[in-house]
């Protein structure tokens, strides 16, 4: 099963390290790790995204758990949450295809970011099977290159996840 | 009070009431260095190899349960210590280990004599630092002491750049009297709900087992272990790191469990229909084939490491705790119930341990011509029981015959490597524990190839006046690799000959210590009774022992308790019967 996971950790140097050494020692898979200073800048916010059997995601929780500078965390799936991922697009935009890709980039209320003469670079944010859909409706040849950032999540409701 | 940083490091020790350092100077630590030879109150021990600094710093601490501390220079000092923190670490022994590291403004540089060492440890450690600020290292030490012994104890490691210990540079010391980290927060006592739910089903069982391991020690436990054994009558094995937490001569007692166990201890916990693990953690070499683990039982698991329960094996109750308070409940509400466990279940059960015990799983057939290891550390036991004794051990056969044939009546008297299996921590491990009780007697059984992993360290008993009384097995063989090639590789026995041994005793003798040889069982006794009566001196013994034998009962890696290999001559025994 798919788990996303948000960690609240001590922004101190080799605190990003330990959570990927983790998961490659340990072997677990990780499909996505995304982190970034929170308000607070003591702390860092971590999101990543993995999967497994039960008992694999409970040993993946408690062994984060288990690491000294991890303050906090939260399984998303367990509840109610909203994940975005953003992704940046650069295609193709010749001539005649660039009505179509301006028409395409509407259609999932995407932006366009930057313009050439023969290139657009498209922005797009959403649930990861949006961004997927958009890379699968516009044709191979013309997509240069995709960059995203891996989904982030947070809890519906009024209780964050905080100190 | 206005101090340098080496000072600070040295002050915040005695704070931590460290009596004992190991170490290797180098250039990286030479302040520390400095500002140590200006204290008392903290004595440094000088190794032969940082190896033996942190084995000897982990020996230490598992005698005493105090912190111990190793202090190692940059690069290969630290590198050369990183063997003896991983033994720490899967035996979870709380020890703080000090590295230097090249200059700050160095770090990143391939500078002389750097390793990012934290990086290099990081799977291996509890948890470690990289102190960047002369004003970091009080707080920093604090961290790194609590940290190391609090929950599952570990080892912690603290890098410190040389100009943050700049003999120039002083700051206002203040050592921190309390650590609280938002992040860290070790748990204390169980779940009450929890405990009580695990005494339901304990007194509804009818084929419990008690299972403990390294963590009833660590969590000096052992006298609730053995009233909760008193008190239910329920038979309690240990695994190679809990061997003492019940007393050996205790009938409860089934032995060791596991690859080398006893055939009692394995069949009853193949049998059971409940299992009590206490601050044990289900590893390999003790439950062999997962899928075929205790199949009927239901198991409750008391830890302190949440991360513990049900990582290799699902537990029905789990409770996160430390052992002792858990285990002080446990027996409360069972006093409190109006009924307790099931006596004639119980005697039921009994009666098929009995048949089990009856088998005699450690019989083997001495020789009045060669010299058998089991009979070695049985006539070991028969010298030093009356004493205050404490054995150490390196890794192979020895290692497990000492397990198997001495029995330990008290925790922290066993102290061998389970989790890594290192060769080369007998020795080391011993000048620890030796300095810690110099009145005890300490011994350490050994290999003739294990004992060569840190020999040098004879030189550091010899400086030390430590008279440790060695006694190695030496069957010319890396026995426990040879075993194997016998039993799976058709008698290959490929690189287990350990050749062009050196003359032991005569070795020892050029350390300075006393060496003796001894090839008859019939002199045996008396050689150790004569090594042990030189209490000041350190004795090496080379016992020459039968060259191929071999561990029973053995379970293969990777299968069932119930599957275990019996010692030939026993299952010709039994088909004669
Ligand atoms: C550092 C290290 N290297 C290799 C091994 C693998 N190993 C386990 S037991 C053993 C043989 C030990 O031989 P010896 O010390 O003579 O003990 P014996 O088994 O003969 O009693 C070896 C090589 C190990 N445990 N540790
Ligand atoms: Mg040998």
């Amino acid at each position: 099963m798919r788990h996303i996971i948000s960690v609240l950790i001590e922004n101190e140097a080799g605190a990003l390290a330990r959570v990927s050494g983790l998961f490659a020692a340990r072997g677990y898979n990780i499909e996505s790790l995304t982190v970034a200073p929170t308000q607070d800048e003591t702390l860092s916010r971590m999101t990543l995204v993995t999967y497994g059997d039960e008992m694999i995601i409970e040993q993946i929780i408690k062994q984060l758990n288990k690491l000294v500078d991890v303050v906090k965390l939260l399984d998303l799936s367990d509840g109610p949450h909203i994940e975005r991922e953003l992704m940046m697009v650069k295609v193709k935009a010749e001539k005649g295809a660039r009505e179509e890709m301006k028409r395409m980039a509407d259609i999932f209320r995407a932006n366009i970011i930057d313009v050439t003469d023969s290139s657009y670079t498209i922005e797009l944010t959403g649930a990861g099977e949006k961004l997927d859909a958009f890379l699968t409706a516009v044709n191979d040849d013309l997509i240069m290159e995709v960059v995203r950032s891996g989904p982030l999540g947070i809890s519906r409701g009024a209780k964050g996840l905080g100190l | 009070m206005e101090l340098t940083g080496a000072e600070i490091v040295v002050q915040a020790l005695k704070e931590e009431g460290v009596e004992y350092v190991w170490g290797y100077p180098g250039g990286a630590v030479l302040h520390i260095y400095d500002a140590l030879f200006q204290e008392k109150a903290v004595q440094h021990i000088l190794v032969r190899h940082e190896q033996a600094a942190t084995h000897a710093a982990d020996g230490y601490a598992r005698a005493t349960g105090n912190v111990g501390v190793a202090l190692v220079t940059s690069g290969p000092g630290a590198t050369n210590a990183v063997t003896g923190i991983a033994t720490a670490y899967m035996d979870s022994i709380p020890m703080v280990v000090l590295t230097g590291q090249v200059p700050t403004p160095f770090i990143g540089s391939d500078a002389f004599q750097e390793v990012d060492i934290t990086g290099i440890t990081r799977p291996c450690v509890k948890h470690n630092f990289l102190i960047k600020r002369v004003e970091d290292i009080a707080e920093t030490m604090a961290k790194a002491f609590y940290i190391a012994r609090t929950g599952r104890p570990g080892p912690v490691l603290v890098d410190i750049p040389k100009d943050v210990t700049d003999p120039n540079i002083r700051i206002p010391f203040e050592y921190p009297k309390k650590v609280s980290m938002r992040s860290y927060k070790p748990v204390e006592k169980g779940n009450a709900r929890q405990v009580r739910k695990a005494v339901e089903l304990m007194v509804k069982a009818r084929r419990p087992v008690i299972y403990t391991g390294g963590g009833v020690v660590l969590g000096e436990a052992s006298d609730e272990l053995r009233k909760l054994v008193a008190h239910t009558d329920f038979p309690v094995t240990n695994t190679l790191m809990g061997l003492g937490s019940v007393a050996a001569s205790d009938s409860h007692f089934l032995g060791m469990l596991g690859m080398h166990g006893t055939y009692e201890a394995n069949m009853a916990m193949h049998e059971a229909d409940l299992i009590i693990a206490i601050g044990a953690r289900f590893d390999d070499r003790v439950t062999g084939k997962l899928a075929q683990f205790c199949p009927n039982a239901r198991i409750i698991h008391v830890d302190v490491d949440p991360a513990s329960i049900s990582k290799n094996v699902r537990v029905d109750v789990p409770i996160v705790g430390q052992v002792k308070p858990v285990l002080r409940d446990m027996l409360k509400f069972l006093k409190e119930r109006k009924s307790g466990p099931d006596k004639a279940a119980l005697k039921e059960w009994w009666a098929r341990i009995e048949t089990w015990r009856d088998v005699n799983c450690l019989k083997y057939v001495n020789s009045d011509k060669v010299i058998k290891p089991q009979f070695a550390i049985e006539t070991l036991h028969k010298v030093t029981k009356r004493r205050n004794f404490y054995l150490t051990s390196d890794v192979g056969q020895h290692q497990m015959f000492a397990a198997q044939f001495y029995p330990f009546e008290k925790p922290r008297r066993w102290i061998n490597s389970g989790g890594l299996g290192t060769m080369g921590f007998g020795l080391p491990a011993a000048m620890g524990v030796q300095q810690a009780f110099p009145k005890a007697t300490v011994a350490c059984v050994t290999g003739e190839a294990s004992i060569q992993m840190c020999i040098q360290e004879l030189a550091t008993c010899s400086q030390y006046d430590l008279p440790l009384k060695i006694i190695l097995l030496n069957n010319g063989y890396m026995g426990m690799v040879r075993q194997w090639q016998e039993f799976f590789y058709d008698k290959r026995y490929s690189h287990s000959y350990v050749d062009a041994l050196p003359d032991f005793a005569k070795l020892a003798e050029t350390y300075g210590h006393v060496g003796m040889t001894i090839e008859n069982p019939g002199d045996l006794e008396a050689a150790y009774k004569e090594a042990f009566g030189m209490k000041n001196r350190l004795v090496f013994m080379n016992v020459i022992i039968d060259p191929e034998e071999n561990v029973y009962p053995m379970i293969e890696a990777g299968k069932g308790h119930h599957e275990m290999h019996m010692s030939p001559h026993l299952s010709a025994e039994r088909e004669l019967a």
